[in-house]
């Protein structure tokens, strides 16, 4: 192994499971922290820890300098970025190779071009991979928009060029809702963003989220098959699977090949996700954006094909080739992952940070439990509120339903407010028994069932 | 001295976006229910509303602070 001490610019549980992926290929653990971390799973599992700064992550896990200066101390020789922070900032992995130090992904190089939507769009469609029909880069004048909408048809998103998570998104249905939207999407986008720009896409009205896995060295690319994701909240996922719910075996080749293609296309090395929309009334896949990075969702890949991503990744970083050729990536039974996230569904998602006074594990036969808790840790308010990651896997989708059903029943945080009671409820709905849903299906759902989340 | 409290744990701000003004500046008089400041918890952001009437004679918090629940984040006086 070609890394000795990995430092892990990260925290919450990906950073255990890091943690964990290291120690297995005997490489040494430096896990940096703000000072609201310092008593974070992580950094007592990890061989090493140091205070990087204050608990804002702007000047923590997003201190550049601290965290290359705490890689110079430690005598680290390579960076991993999780995700989120740094992750996908071409100009941090440019600096960590300036170092002298390995990133743990692709190089800035390939983070900047997928990236940039524009860009990203456009390798795709130099591999042959389908995109929605839209805008090939920003828009700044009205007529040219306005005639490019007439052509692809309605409903239409408009997009700020400068936005990002979701943020500044305008479904329009016709004409006559584009010429009011779209100039104050433009002002709104100015206003929040300081940039006018604005992108125009093709809105599906029934999609689902699909997304492939893959894996490169450099050199070979294999993939993983895909991962479902359509249940969403405010665009943020909470319930994944793999392999998904309902596609057909000739879509699932069809839209693995495509990924792998495009990630051969750019010589990718790493752990990546090839996001796609799939429409399952007409078959139509088309290409959203590849994530340079480990996923979070990336647990039920691991349960259907047996590799261990995180180490994978690791393993590429560090100059080995790919181990797997693409005949020895099998996919066995169906994985599902909930994320149980310290907000309280009762109450609009509030988030409820707090301190873990009791807690009960959930376990036994194909249950996995990724988390940062332990009893008697208070949780601060300071980051994202995803706590664990409960992950089953089974024969089938349907037992695998089952089974999760059973590990909820298992879990336990006492007074904690989570999003446990809402998975609770999911497992007992025939739409979700069922597969029957799309990304705003879960929106529309939660109008109507909130007093059974209490 | 009446105070004005943090209702939550998380990360305190006085302005409502980095390129504005900030809500109140010492010596601006309140009225209930005047927003003061927002607090992010979990990368959510909610408004710190005044519960009385006064005026402002101290912020014990700067801009993009950490705070906890029930911490004073403003000094009033009458």
């Amino acid at each position: 192994m070609g890394i000795r001490t990995l430092l892990i610019a990260n925290r919450g549980e990906i950073a255990v499971r890091i943690i964990r992926a290291a120690r297995e290929l005997g490489i040494r653990t430096v896990q940096v922290h703000s000072d609201a971390d310092t008593d974070s799973l992580a950094v007592h599992m990890a061989d090493e820890a140091v205070n990087i700064g204050p608990a804002q992550a702007a000047k923590s896990y997003l201190n550049a300098t601290a965290i290359l200066e705490a890689a110079a101390k430690t005598g680290a020789d390579a960076v991993h970025p999780g995700y989120g922070f740094f992750a996908e900032n071409a100009a941090f992995a440019d600096a960590v190779a300036k170092a002298d130090l390995i990133f743990v992904g692709p190089d800035g190089d390939t983070i900047r071009l997928m990236g940039d939507k524009a860009a990203a769009r456009a390798a795709a469609a130099a591999a042959g991979v389908p995109t929605v029909p839209g805008s090939d880069g920003r828009l700044d004048d009205l007529v040219a928009a306005r005639r490019l909408v007439e052509e692809i048809g309605f409903p239409v998103m408009i997009k700020a060029a400068a936005g990002g998570g979701g943020r500044g998104i305008r479904v329009v249905a016709d004409i006559a809702e584009f010429d009011r939207m779209a100039p104050q999407a433009q002002a709104e986008a100015k206003a929040a963003f300081g940039d006018g720009g604005i992108y125009i896409e093709k809105f599906v009205e029934k999609a689902r989220h699909i997304e492939v896995q893959v894996l490169g060295d450099g050199k070979d690319v294999i993939h993983c098959y895909e991962r479902e994701c359509s249940l969403q909240r405010r665009r943020q996922k909470v319930w994944e699977e793999a392999p998904s719910a309902t596609l057909p075996q000739n879509v699932r080749e069809k839209l693995c090949a495509a990924a792998v293609k495009l990630a051969s296309a750019v010589n990718y090395r790493g752990a990546g996700t090839i996001e796609f929309l799939y429409d399952d009334e007409t078959g139509d896949f088309s290409f959203i954006e590849m994530n340079t990075r480990i996923q979070v969702e990336h647990p039920v890949t691991e349960m259907i094909t047996g590799i261990d991503l995180v180490r994978e990744m690791i393993r590429v970083a560090a100059g080995e080739p790919l181990r797997l050729s693409q005949d020895e990536v099998r996919l066995q039974g169906h994985a599902i992952e909930v994320r149980i996230n310290a907000e309280d569904p009762s109450k609009d998602f509030m988030p409820f940070p707090g301190v873990v006074e009791t807690l009960t594990v959930p376990g036994g036969p194909g249950v996995r439990f990724d988390s940062m808790l332990y009893s008697g840790y208070a949780i601060p308010p300071f980051y994202d509120s995803l706590l664990a990651k409960l992950i089953v896997h089974d024969e089938t989708r349907e037992a695998a339903i089952e089974r999760l059903r059973r590990a909820l029943m298992e879990f336990d945080v006492g007074d904690l407010k989570t999003t446990k009671p809402l998975f609770t409820a999911l497992v007992r709905d025939e739409n979700v028994r069922t597969g029957a849903f799309h990304t705003r299906w879960l929106e529309q759902w939660l109008d109507t069932n909130t007093s059974r989340l209490a | 001295m009446k105070q004005i409290l943090s209702p939550l744990p998380g990360t305190f701000y006085r302005k409502p976006a980095p390129d504005q003004p900030v809500y109140k500046s010492e010596g601006d008089s309140v009225a209930p229910g005047d927003v003061i400041g927002l607090v992010e918890v979990m990368k959510s952001f909610h408004e710190v509303k005044s519960e009385t009437e006064g005026k402002v004679k101290a912020f014990l918090v700067e801009n993009e602070g950490p705070v906890t629940a029930g911490q004073p984040l403003v000094d009033l006086e009458d």
